[in-house]
């Protein structure tokens, strides 16, 4: 009797489970690839989708398909490409532009696209009391970084101002040549005014404006559904100027914070491209040549910074002896093994035609006399220092591989300490630590991004150092009127940094993820800037 | 029994305000903001981030505004997700993790309670030792491991159901309900087991079995309601512990329910979401409580004399 009763209650669940799934059952990839639906994974649940109050990659790669900048980059060759501007011009000074709108581009309720309109965004992506964290984008703008500061009431003496329905004037503080650059950067997005109005004050945070029942946008999609935690579904906007580059229907962006998750998800159809890849399961991808396998150069530097006000790292022969006993290539090679490259200088190759021509050279015997230079021949009476980073994997690796070759090259110890990703924020912004992982992402596709990090005044400058001729050196580079002298200076500066070595760069990022086949006209590139316009699904035959 | 329920969730109060008193300075006092970022913004910009989420005011002033809402039961905005809040968000994530919680539960009764009753009969023999060696293995198997096992046979080899989701593809809650109810299944079946020992050495059941009833007849009608007693006791906390552990679950299956909005909280710094669920959560869990021992009364008669 009760072997009986037990058999029924499997028996049960054997059938339940049966009946939830049948064979011939198309998987999501299969029908996206019918009705031109793309599911993406993306990394965290958007904290919104308001370009002016969201800081994150995911939300970043949402606003791509929302909304539309005056300028836009080919996602092949990172090219400047008109996009709500159909034209501009730049003065001779390189101080004004001027941006022509196109005629027929609109918002997706239908109201025309106005200079008015980016005229009030910028100014609300200015507004102190909205709290916009990356405000300082806009900063080249005349007058803004005061305005956004609180120390200018007047918007009009802010130089962006509508010189008619369709012609945006633009007055800069200082020239800058990557200002095209910073055009596509979520903060310079338009936003709808009335819509904005009709849910809230201008400067609130969060206000339903950007609710899929009240949104309002100027993008190839517009924002469909949002499930937290679960979907965010863009559907192609049918108003926008270019529609007919506009192939999807729709995209699903799946909030999948795990790689492992991601990838098993990949394999299950239910995702055409992943965000990400497991960091262990890339050499085995790599190993088969996978079809789906996408891997570029990312335009990031992973690097350890020092704490210079601290002693002994205050003095250049300890940081230098440091530096040199790094094998780069054994931790790309032989530890990452995802294609990182090892960097001897801070900026990434590639952008503006900048190739850094200073090393930090690989020298474990010169680093050896450095040491003893400095006063600690052998690591003799060396202190303890502290390596800071905050709790991954992959960080830890680094830092146990990086203080055993300090170990073994310069016989010093130094202690581990990982934390919490806001605590060790904390830490590091109270300067407790000594040396402290960092890594740093092109804002823009230029060098500058990386070199006036370390200006004296610098507010990402968490290192202590400053050096009056790299100043010079940055603030020249801003103004030069010739290229190639911007790249000299550029060099001069990177010079100094790899001599003065306040970091250690360590490695150029390297981003490895999968596409499904079936995608056509999807491009990964170096800023990982995402484009959905051209894009295609193609069911495999 | 209305007086002693009465009595109980009078009691809860105090306790509930222990828990967000306590819970509110410790979210303040662990380092780091809700808005700090890799990259330094300027202090004013901070300032007015800070201003617009009252976090200017000082601290006393924030825990008693804080108090008052939460007398008129608004949780407050997210931090984090600047558009929806608190209450929207547990709203939106609690219907889905008691779902996967009760999906659990019964997953786990209907195999843990057979595989209990099963081994008692024969103590000691095949028939326990199987059942109750696949226990201690569901017992000790994480569900970091299990999950990720199921779905390499059942998603990925086999094809039959999906990895992840939640009720947007056919079957796709299958897999999270037998991944976090195994745990609890391997319980139950330790646990009921013990109890219809305890009952089948009983002398009614040796009377029982001398009349010359059926083993079934004698474990449905006779043994079955005091030997599950311990079962109940445990279903309280369980289905409490459910709800505030399936974290890890929701995270492998992509769930987008409530213990996965909890830890992101943590991680974010998002000291109303933090605030919010373990409020919302610490009452579900003295109402769970409070519940067991009801049905525990409502089983057992002679605890109804005590109160």
């Amino acid at each position: 009797m009760i072997k009986r009763y037990f058999f029924c209650v499997l028996s049960t669940l054997v059938v339940l489970g049966l009946a939830a799934c049948s064979d011939d059952q198309k998987t999501p990839v299969e029908l996206g690839n019918e009705q031109q639906i793309l599911h993406m994974g993306n990394g965290d649940e958007p904290s919104d989708v308001d370009p002016h109050t969201t800081t994150g990659i995911p939300e970043r790669n949402i606003q791509v398909a929302l909304f539309e900048g005056l300028v836009g980059k080919d996602p092949e060759t990172l090219d400047i490409v008109p996009a709500a501007a159909e034209s501009w011009e730049v003065s001779e000074d390189g101080l004004t532009y001027r941006f022509q709108l196109r005629e027929n581009a609109r918002w997706s309720n239908g109201d025309p696209l106005t200079a008015e309109d980016f005229v009030w965004s910028w100014r609300r992506a200015l507004l102190p009391a909205l709290g916009n964290q990356y405000a300082y984008s806009l900063y080249s703008v005349r007058n803004a970084e005061a305005f956004n500061r609180g120390e200018l009431d007047d918007f009009s003496e802010v130089g962006v101002s509508a010189l008619g329905e369709r012609e945006l004037k633009v007055e800069l503080t200082r020239p800058v040549p990557y200002f095209l650059e910073l055009l596509d950067h979520h903060s310079m997005y338009p936003v709808h005014r009335a819509t904005i109005e009709a849910h809230g004050r201008e400067d609130q945070r969060g206000s339903r404006w950007s609710r899929p029942e009240n949104f309002v946008g100027n993008g190839p999609f517009v924002l469909k559904r949002w499930v937290p935690n679960q979907v965010v579904v863009v559907a192609r906007n049918p108003g926008y100027w270019d529609a007919e580059s506009v192939h999807l229907n729709e995209i699903h962006f799946h909030p999948v914070q795990q790689p492992s998750t991601e990838e098993r998800m990949y394999r299950a159809g239910q995702l055409h491209i992943t965000n990400t890849l497991p960091e262990e399961l890339i050499p085995r991808y790599r190993g088969q040549d996978h079809p789906a396998l996408r891997s570029f150069p990312f335009y990031a530097t992973y690097y350890y910074e020092f704490n210079t006000q601290k002693p002994p790292l205050d003095d250049v022969r300890v940081r230098q002896a440091l530096a040199y006993s790094l094998n780069r290539e054994q931790i790309t090679d032989q530890l990452l093994q995802g294609g990182q490259t090892p960097a001897f200088h801070m900026t990434p190759p590639g952008a503006a035609g900048y190739e850094a021509e200073a090393r930090v050279p690989y020298d474990p015997g010169r680093a050896r006399a450095l040491l003893a230079e400095a006063g600690y021949p052998g690591g003799q009476n060396f202190p303890s220092l502290t390596l800071l980073y905050n709790t991954m994997e992959s960080h830890q690796r680094i830092a146990v591989v990086i203080q055993q070759m300090w170990k073994r090259e310069l016989g010093i110890d130094i202690n581990l300490r990982n934390q919490d990703w806001r605590v060790f924020l904390a830490s590091k912004r109270s300067g407790e630590h000594d040396i402290a992982r960092a890594g740093w992402v092109g804002d823009y596709y230029d060098p500058n991004t990386f070199l006036d990090l370390f200006v004296a005044d610098g507010g990402n400058n968490d290192t202590g150092w400053s050096h009056a001729r790299y100043d010079e050196l940055i603030a020249r580079a801003a103004n030069a009127d010739d290229e190639q002298q911007r790249l000299n200076y550029f060099q001069e500066a990177e010079a100094i940094l790899m001599e003065e070595v306040p970091i250690i760069p360590i490695y150029f990022y390297y981003r490895n993820h999968l596409v499904a086949p079936s995608v056509q006209g999807w491009h990964s590139n170096a800023m990982d800037h995402y484009s959905y316009k051209g894009v295609r699904l193609e069911a495999q035959p | 029994m209305g007086r002693y329920l009465l009595k109980r969730l009078a009691l809860a109060i105090p306790v509930l305000l222990a828990v967000v008193t306590i819970t509110f300075f410790m979210v303040r006092l662990a380092p780091g903001g809700p808005f700090d970022m890799e990259r330094n913004v300027p202090a004013e910009v901070t300032a007015n981030l800070n201003a617009q989420y009252n976090l200017d005011a000082p601290l006393w002033r924030q825990y008693v505004d804080y108090l008052g809402d939460l007398a008129r039961g608004d949780f407050g905005p997210s931090f984090r997700y600047a558009s929806r809040s608190v209450n929207e968000m547990i709203g939106a994530g609690f219907p889905i993790t008691l779902e996967l919680g009760l999906y659990a539960i019964l997953f786990a009764l209907l195999v843990g309670m057979p595989a209990g009753i099963l081994a008692s009969l024969r103590p000691n023999s095949a028939q326990d030792y199987v059942p109750m060696s696949a226990a201690m293995i569901g017992i000790c198997l994480p569900s970091f491991v299990l999950g990720p096992m199921l779905i390499l046979v059942f998603g990925i080899w086999l094809g039959w159901l999906p990895v992840s989701g939640w009720g947007i593809n056919p079957g796709d809650k299958v897999l999270p309900a037998i991944t976090l109810g195994s745990t609890y299944a391997a319980y139950i079946a330790r646990i009921t087991r013990g109890g219809m020992l305890d009952i089948l050495s009983q002398d009614f059941i040796r009377t029982a079995r001398a009349k010359g009833l059926s083993t079934w007849r004698i474990v449905r009608v006779h043994a079955l309601r005091g030997g599950v007693a311990p079962v109940v006791s445990f279903l309280g906390p369980a289905l409490a512990g459910l709800l505030a552990g399936s974290f890890v679950v929701e995270t492998i299956f992509q769930i987008p329910g409530l213990g996965r909005f909890y830890i992101q909280a943590a991680f974010n710094r998002d000291y109303t979401m933090i605030l919010g669920t373990t409020v919302f959560l610490s009452a579900l869990i003295i109402l769970f409580n409070l519940l067991a021992d009801v049905v525990l009364v409502w089983l057992n008669p002679q605890l109804r004399k005590n109160l």
